[in-house]
């Protein structure tokens, strides 16, 4: 990553143009060419730098509902759990976090209802206890991170 | 173009960018427009439909989503706090401005092995670095918390963004 890509990923974490040719418009802004920036975020894409690169969307204002969860998976089961519960198309994150409940997984779904239903086939896949966390205030979503 | 749209089309047309551009847009010249052709729709119409939903909450944001651990972000810490259920509402708000959170949220307590009803991201490149800024939260909540950890993530195991089931 060189400094014309740390530009880009801190100036492009939002805002991107709605309109024809908007790679192009991006691109003016950052001082580079639209083909440039198509390769560099291609090549930021590929190498992981981004997660993604397009709209974040927000399932609640669509009716939809995420929930977070967690499980207290015992070691020697882990990866094979992780397979089973990644398995799951509603299953957008999931990460191992250093706790006796290890792994936490938010699932995403159209209905609150649907949510519970796949962590119930979870627990019943598994045979371990699902936590189910959803949220019930938010007090700030948001992103601020500098390369 | 049809008159008379039913209230539908527009919500189905939702559904059906959310499946097609949630995992990412085209990186290409014109990428409302390969998406509206795969949609079987025009640009102006998916730039409007992404437009509305941007506006109203729908789309948070369009742009670069980085994944925290290539930026040199490795110790994210999900700091979790048993807060009092009466002051919590109250001190929440304080906690998601703090510059370094990036998420906050109240959710239940699953006592005894879980306690904590109030989550915030801590992102820094260090441990030590999440330490300190944990016990600035802390401060800030003073004595409405009686109990706070950090667990931090170790691997990522599925990150895909939104894909609705069909």
């Amino acid at each position: 990553m060189d400094a014309t890509d740390r530009r880009i990923v801190a100036g492009l974490q939002g805002g991107f143009p709605l309109c024809p040719r908007p790679y192009e418009r991006a691109a003016r802004e950052l001082g580079l060419d639209e083909g440039e920036l198509i390769r560099r975020l291609a090549r930021l894409v590929e190498t992981g730098v981004l997660s993604r690169f397009g709209p974040l969307f927000n399932v609640e204002a669509m009716g939809g509902t995420y929930v977070l969860a967690a499980m207290a998976v015992p070691e020697d089961a882990f990866d094979r759990v992780a397979e089973m519960v990644n398995a799951h198309v509603e299953v957008a994150h999931n990460y191992e976090r250093e706790h006796l409940l290890n792994m936490w997984f938010v699932v995403a779904a159209e209905t609150p209802e649907r949510a519970e239903a796949v962590l119930g086939e979870i627990r019943a896949e598994t045979g371990i206890e699902v936590l189910s966390m959803p949220k019930l205030e938010e007090y700030f979503v948001g992103l601020r991170l500098q390369p | 173009m049809r008159s008379g749209r039913e209230p539908g089309d527009a919500a189905t047309l939702e559904r059906r960018l959310v499946q097609a551009i949630g995992t990412g847009l085209p990186l290409v010249p014109d990428p409302y427009a390969e998406v509206a052709a795969a949609l079987g729709t025009d640009e102006a119409t998916v730039i409007a439909t992404l437009e509305a939903m941007l506006a109203r909450g729908a789309i948070r944001r369009i742009g670069a989503v980085p994944n925290h651990y290539a930026l040199g972000y490795r110790a994210n810490g999900m700091a979790v706090f048993d807060v009092d259920d009466a002051m919590v509402a109250e001190l929440g708000p304080l906690i998601g401005a703090f510059d370094f959170v990036s998420h906050c949220y109240r959710r239940p307590r699953h006592p005894p092995l879980w306690p904590y009803n109030l989550f915030a991201m801590v992102h820094a490149k260090t441990r030590p670095a999440v330490e300190t800024r944990v016990r600035q939260i802390r401060s800030r909540l003073g004595s409405a918390c009686r109990g706070d950890t950090i667990l931090y993530s170790r691997r990522i195991l599925k990150k895909t963004g939104l894909r609705l089931a069909r």
